[in-house]
């Protein structure tokens, strides 16, 4: 019964990731897309926040957005994996349901 | 017919005027009233703005569209489920939002509040056990 949950704010600019964070259970997914992959990447405010997540969540983020972005794959959060647009799908099929933090 | 019940979930994460994500929830709660759905309202972080009383539009030209939330009892939307911390995280408490009651049908049509304070991991557990999650 888990959920996949989607951010696609920036963390800088949007409560979006950090309320994502407080309200997803152990075993749930996260896929971080658009302005979202910058809260994947490593060094940031809110970085310990996330990678204190890899645990108990999956963590995801849209390669394209971040390559777009200039986060390459070195930078990202230990624990966040890349996926394409087949593998969001993929993920949006295996859970059930999605919550999109907007 | 009870099968085809699914447990639909609007999340309001949004202040009422500043965007229109507010307006646009309602509106499709209100539509998706017409289906006869399992239907709960989440309102957290900035979303618990919407439920403040006093609201008064009158200078900034648009509706003052939070009496709204008081007719949908009349059509069986009677769980709002609100963030303590969020509210607490803005100054707010329960007695700062408006007044919002359904009247049981199972009863003898009593008066009940809509409004139920959760804190943060109650919500969490409320938005796990749902089929469908709309956000706004």
């Amino acid at each position: 019964m888990a959920t996949l949950h989607t951010v696609n704010k920036s963390p800088f600019g949007a409560s979006a990731l950090q309320s994502c964070l407080n309200h997803a259970k152990d075993g749930d997914a996260i896929l971080m897309f658009e302005d979202g992959v910058y809260g994947a990447a490593q060094g940031t405010i809110i970085a310990d926040a996330v990678a204190a997540k890899s645990g108990s969540l999956s963590l995801y983020v849209l390669k394209g957005d971040a390559d777009a972005r200039g986060i390459a794959d070195a930078r990202l959060i230990e624990g966040v994996t890349p996926v394409d647009y087949a593998g969001f799908v993929e993920l949006a099929a295996s859970h059930d349901r999605t919550n999109n933090w907007l | 017919m009870e099968d085809n019940i699914k447990k639909f979930l609007y999340v309001n994460r949004k202040a009422p005027y500043g965007t229109i994500y507010a307006l646009e929830a309602l509106e499709v709660v209100l539509i998706g009233a017409a289906f006869d759905q399992d239907v709960s309202l989440a309102f957290l972080d900035d979303g618990v703005f919407q439920l403040v009383k006093g609201q008064n539009t009158d200078g900034i030209g648009v509706k003052n569209f939070s009496p709204t939330f008081r007719a949908l009892g009349d059509y069986e939307v009677t769980k709002f489920y609100v963030e303590k911390e969020s509210l607490e995280e803005r100054g707010l408490t329960a007695d700062d939002l408006q007044e919002i009651m359904y009247e049981d049908e199972d009863d003898d049509y009593a008066e009940k509040p809509s409004i139920r304070l959760v804190n943060r991991a109650e919500m969490a557990d409320m938005m796990a056990e749902q089929d469908v999650v709309l956000s706004f």
